[in-house]
């Protein structure tokens, strides 16, 4: 049985560069909830920078979209993040998930999925060209405290 | 963010402050090109301590900006990066360039 979120977030931003700081910063205070560590926020945090980052550059990459965030925590520690697009689509996203492979120009590392993969526990990504791009991103938090019931 | 550079002989020292992300990169790209294009540094010392945050558009800033001081015979040093950015750069394989 599919465990039921204890809470949840849902954001929509234009594909405006100005919002990725937004976007990383608004996950990051809704994972508060979890109590996580700073090195477990930013992990996140990043993570969320180079999917929201993915969408401006890649996806919207000549014109300005919505970019639908969506957020879950669970009692077990777990969040769940969404991020997507309705933008242009990967044509092959293994190859778009190998480390250093970008399309991006001479300023982008091409490291954008490998830090998503790195940062969580799981990593999703499904595309079609035209269409659009999901990627679904979980980590657990390491709970400290059980205690108090 | 915010860039201050200091010049210590042939050595130029930008020091970073704020946060990095493909949004404020080209800040950072600019102001640190311009410095370094006027004065062609024998050495340019990046230093993180001030950057709180940074995702891979960091990792590109700097790759960017060795391959410039490179054209030019120079050479680029990466200080106080957090055990987050070092760990980022590590995923870039960039230890093997003898940055930090």
């Amino acid at each position: 049985m599919r465990a039921k979120a204890k809470n949840e977030m849902r954001l929509v931003i234009p594909s405006n560069s100005a919002n990725e700081s937004f976007a990383r910063s608004a996950v990051a205070a809704f994972m508060a909830q979890l109590d996580p560590t700073i090195e477990e926020m930013t992990d996140i945090k990043t993570a969320i920078s180079e999917a929201v980052t993915n969408c401006i550059v890649h996806a919207y990459r000549d014109t300005i979209g919505n970019i639908w965030i969506e957020a879950k925590i669970y009692d077990d520690g777990r969040i769940c993040v969404s991020v997507r697009d309705k933008g242009c689509g990967i044509p092959d996203v293994s190859r778009a998930m190998e480390p250093l492979f970008t399309t991006g120009g001479g300023e982008r590392a091409g490291l954008g999925f490998a830090v998503m993969e790195s940062f969580t526990d799981k990593l999703r990504v499904r595309s079609a060209v035209g269409k659009g791009t999901t990627v679904t991103m979980e980590k657990r938090v390491a709970q400290r405290y059980r205690h108090d019931g | 963010m915010s860039v201050v550079f200091e010049r210590k002989g042939d050595t130029l020292v930008a020091l970073l402050s704020g946060e990095i992300d493909h949004h404020t990169a080209a800040e950072f790209r600019d102001s640190i090109d311009r410095e370094a294009e006027m004065l062609h540094p024998s050495v340019l010392v990046l230093d993180f301590g001030g950057i709180g945050f940074m995702d891979s558009s960091g990792i590109g800033l700097i790759m960017g900006r060795y391959r410039n001081a490179a054209a030019y015979g120079g050479v680029i040093r990466v200080i106080n990066p957090s055990p987050m950015i070092e760990r980022m750069m590590k995923l870039a394989g960039m230890t093997r360039l003898d940055v930090i």
